[in-house]
């Protein structure tokens, strides 16, 4: 007998198997019940959808697009993507003022960066919380990352010249969180690509990966965001560049939520956009590369792996360079939500819920006791900052730190 | 005398029910008795096209306007179970094109609104539609929940006083001379036998009314067509596809609910093969290749199940494959056709005309009662369908409805008002893949004379979603249990269930259907032990 064409369905929430592990291990199940799940929110859903678009849920808004159900899917149900693609399709409300600040992490950037001190000093004030609360349900307890004085732009571009005297070069995505609130971890890589011989340029222009548009609303923009950084690593790429990023979730959006998502072609550069961690562990574990590590050098670490990057299947790389540092006592943390995604956990009617997802994050991590956490996502690293008072590093700026 | 009544219906299909109905609703006292369950042979075994009369044009002028009249009627009365999607009539390059302007005028004459329009548009109106089509014309095609459409009539005659028995055959007429007086019945379940007495019996069996017409000692010469078809799992389509020639196989892809069905096959089959039919692998192919000329996607859409109905034509010659028989109303009075009294059948005809055959049936059941009451199924509502728009029906009754209240509004029309209850159980979820819950599932045991999971299914959707069964059967059946108070009878409830579900995955069983008949076998057979 003649069978279909295609044996597996060309639609892939039909792959669905209804195991429900996905739900299973969905973060957001557990602490809100109002939150469809997973498996329900998307390959269930999707049909009815298909039905008539009066089926989508608002509901869907509680979806952390930690993509934990597409890594634990056998099926290969991209089930995040199925209700991140619903709510882009069918989700026509205009994002409220206060989506709009959060999620334009890059203009807020410019806008801040320089009045830095003031503005630092203004967020940090409780007064300044409150009113955030009260008028633009940003909830109070949360703190907004510090704004450098000086962008890592601006400081990479002054140093532009002793960079290119290192024969091999990479092209760096700092994304928005270095550029504007942690020059520091930009300069960190720099140190340790130097180390190892390479030289580190900036793309020609890059712009923000866009992860916080897309979750709240604003597709429209991060396909424009997309286009842009899509060309800008082609030159990169065409140049024969590796083009690192340090920040886990941009790496992430860049590579797949690019093509899934927003139907942006990144073909032509995804193999060459890599994790600086991935990148520096295969080139010392291959013995293409060394580092000379402080003797004196000694710490108690405790790694978080972001969501994105388990998503990814990268955060091996990490952990095991820090592994590599002599003189690091080293504990794997659970592979466990801590809540944030981005810009989730600011929103107020979000807070109770981001922090009940982290708490078997926050509780391993006081068991633990280490002298710092590592992590390679920025926006855990300030949920587990501000939840447990644990420092969080990324394993870059550990790495600085423990060569000569 | 006990158990008497003006009328006895035989049948508990959309012919059966809309008799029923009508009879109720002009005043007589009405019995009706059904073998099985609503809406099992069939009645629940077809497209579920709301038919134009487009498909009859050319060949069938008169089935044609019956269908258009009746099309914008159940519009109107069945609005909870009709969804008014259009339908295209496309000419494929393989067609011929000439037969389009003979295929226009043929509906025109019918009454049936007909618009060619430009293959690019008919590609905007349904994206899933073959691209390399040559013509296409637009006609007023819907689909129409089956299940649903027999459970309202049902139900509204119950409203109006008529009695329903189920899982209860009739063995035998109770005749007086040459005159049907009423049946003597046999109950499956209760294995109790009855006698019902009435002045008029209809004979409204579809099909198996062949048999039971033999035994009131009347020869129908009825024509046993199967169809074959397919259900795919998502709705790939909005508009209903139909190809612009002469009637043939495969060549119609509806829309229902969350899934979309191609057919059919049309072969004749001998009587004894109409309770046990078979989908087999080259009638399989050929609803793929054929279906996959409508709609090049459904190559690679996954396929939920197949099934197979059988049609109740009445034989005008020897036709093989029974497409020429018309599918007009044919309703007898066996006492003017074959001198016996108190006898009427009521057969042929279409889903779509059934209120017709229904009030050409109760017309003539009153002209023998003598009794002058005018029908009025035509503009009375059924239950459900007194609100016009779901989501209008849906904003009334909840300020903020969930996934799970649209859902139910979409297959209760206004009689999920009943739903009101917000309480996290009521609103638990029973079937997942069509967002079935827990109030809805004893809403229809309490209502709707519900005995089995088959029952269920046919008045809630529960087990025909994508998992067909997996995770819903084990739950209806825990409510089930409840409702009945006996835990035997539902274990050997869900193996019936279960093993029915398979039999319709057995022919489609490769892919994704494949993989989770797997699935669903361990969770049934290891984890509950059943």
């Amino acid at each position: 007998m003649k069978l279909q064409e295609y044996t597996a369905s060309a639609h892939n929430f039909e792959e669905c198997m209804k195991c429900t592990i996905c739900t299973a291990y969905c973060p957001v199940v557990p602490v809100n019940p109002r939150y469809p799940g997973p498996k329900q929110a998307g390959p269930d859903a999707e049909r009815l959808r298909l039905k008539d678009p009066y089926f989508f849920n608002q509901a869907l808004k509680y979806c952390l697009n930690c993509k934990r159900c597409e890594v634990v899917c056998p099926s290969g149900v991209k089930v995040a993507d199925i209700i991140q693609s619903a709510r882009i399709r069918y989700d026509h409300t205009p994002p409220k003022l206060r989506d709009r600040i959060l999620a334009n992490t890059d203009f807020m950037g410019k806008l801040a960066r320089p009045f830095a001190p003031i503005v630092n000093g203004v967020t940090g004030m409780n007064l300044t919380k409150t009113v955030l609360d009260a008028t633009l349900a940003i909830d109070r307890h949360r703190t907004f990352p510090k704004y450098s004085g000086q962008s890592f732009e601006g400081w990479l571009k002054r140093h532009a010249k002793e960079q290119a005297k290192y024969e091999r070069q990479v092209a760096y995505f700092h994304g928005c969180y270095v550029n504007y609130n942690n020059p520091q971890l930009g300069k960190d890589l720099v140190k340790v690509m130097n180390a190892i011989g390479i030289g580190v340029q900036l793309l020609e222009k890059e712009k923000c990966c866009g992860v916080a548009l897309i979750s709240n609303g604003m597709s429209k923009q991060a396909t424009k965001n997309a286009e842009h950084n899509i060309a800008a690593l082609r030159k990169a790429v065409d140049k024969g560049l590796t083009v690192l990023a340090t920040s886990s979730t941009c790496t992430f959006t860049m590579r797949d939520e690019y093509p899934e998502l927003l139907k942006v072609d990144n073909s032509a550069v995804r193999d060459s956009l890599l994790l600086a961690t991935r990148y520096i562990y295969q080139l010392l574990a291959s013995g293409k590369a060394t580092l000379d590590f402080r003797p004196d050098y000694h710490a108690r670490i405790a790694y978080h792996t972001p969501c994105h990057l388990e998503k990814l299947g990268w955060g091996i790389f990490s952990y095991e360079l820090l592994k590599m540092i002599p003189g690091v006592e080293f504990t794997l943390l659970d592979s466990s939500c801590c809540g944030i995604a981005g810009t989730y956990g600011f929103k107020k009617e979000n807070y109770e819920a981001s922090q009940a997802i982290g708490k078997p994050l926050f509780d391993q991590i006081r068991s633990v006791n280490p002298d710092v956490v590592a992590c390679d996502c920025e926006t855990c690293k300030w949920q587990i900052e501000m939840s447990t008072g644990y420092p969080v590093k990324h394993p870059i700026s550990i790495l600085a730190e423990a060569i000569r | 005398m006990k158990n008497e009544y003006d009328v006895i219906i035989v049948g508990g299909g959309i012919t059966g029910a809309g008799t029923a109905r009508d009879c109720a609703m002009r005043g007589l006292r009405v019995l009706l008795i059904e073998r099985h369950d609503i809406a099992a042979g069939a009645t629940g075994r077809n497209h579920g096209l709301l038919h134009s009369g487009a498909r009859y044009a050319v060949t069938d002028p008169e089935s044609a306007s019956e269908c258009i009249r009746e099309n914008q009627i159940l519009r109107n009365i069945a609005s909870h179970c009709v969804d008014q999607t259009e339908g295209l009539f496309i000419t494929l390059p393989e067609d011929d094109l000439n037969y389009q302007a003979t295929f226009v005028d043929s509906c025109r004459n019918a009454g049936i609104q007909a618009e060619i329009i430009d293959p690019k548009e008919a590609l905007r109106l349904e994206p899933s539609v073959n691209p390399d089509i040559i013509g296409a014309v637009k006609v007023p095609d819907g689909s129409v929940d089956p299940f649903r459409l027999c459970a309202a009539n049902m139900l509204d005659a119950k409203l109006h006083g008529a009695q329903v028995l189920l899982y209860t055959e009739v063995t035998e007429f109770i005749k007086d001379g040459n005159t049907i007086k009423g049946v003597r019945t046999y109950n499956t379940q209760t294995k109790r036998k009855g006698a019902y007495y009435a002045s008029v019996v209809v004979n409204a069996s579809g099909i198996w009314g062949h048999h039971v017409a033999e035994m009131a000692g009347v020869h129908i010469g009825m024509f046993p067509a199967k169809g074959s078809l397919l259900i795919f799992a998502h709705r790939v389509n909005d508009v209903v596809i139909n190809r612009c020639r002469k009637p043939a196989n495969a060549d119609i892809l509806v829309p229902g609910d969350t899934v979309c069905i191609i057919g059919t096959t049309s072969d004749r089959i001998p009587f004894e093969a109409c309770d046990d039919l078979h989908v087999e692998p080259d009638e399989v192919n050929l609803l793929i290749e054929e279906g996959a000329k409508l709609a090049p996607s459904l190559a690679n859409t996954r396929i939920l199940r197949a099934f197979a109905g059988v049609r109740p034509l009445v034989s005008a010659d020897n036709d093989p494959t029974g497409r020429s028989i018309s599918r007009g109303t044919v309703c007898l009075d066996h006492e003017v056709r074959d001198g016996v009294g108190g006898f009427v059948s009521i057969t042929g005809g279409k889903l779509t005309t059934y209120r017709l055959m229904a009030e050409e049936a109760t017309d003539l059941v009153c002209r023998k009662l003598h009794i002058d009451k005018t029908c009025e199924t035509a503009v009375t509502p059924l239950p459900g369908s007194e609100g016009k728009s779901f989501r209008e029906v849906a904003e009334r009754i909840w300020e903020n409805p969930t996934t799970i209240q649209k859902a139910t509004v979409g297959r209760l029309g206004s009689g999920a008002a009943r739903m009101k209850d917000n309480s996290v159980l009521e609103q638990s979820l029973i079937c997942e893949c069509e967002e079935v819950s827990v109030g809805e599932i004893n809403s229809a045991i309490e209502r709707l004379d519900v005995s089995s999971l088959t029952d269920l299914r046919r008045r809630t959707r529960v087990g025909m979603g994508t998992c067909q069964g997996e995770l819903c059967a084990c739950r209806a059946a825990g409510l089930l249990v409840k409702a009945h108070d006996c835990v035997e009878r539902e274990r050997e409830d869900i193996r019936d269930f279960m093993t029915e579900r398979w039999k319709g995955m057995y022919p489609i069983g490769w892919g994704d259907a494949l993989r989770e008949a797997e699935y669903t076998q361990w969770v049934y057979k290891h984890v509950l032990g059943v």
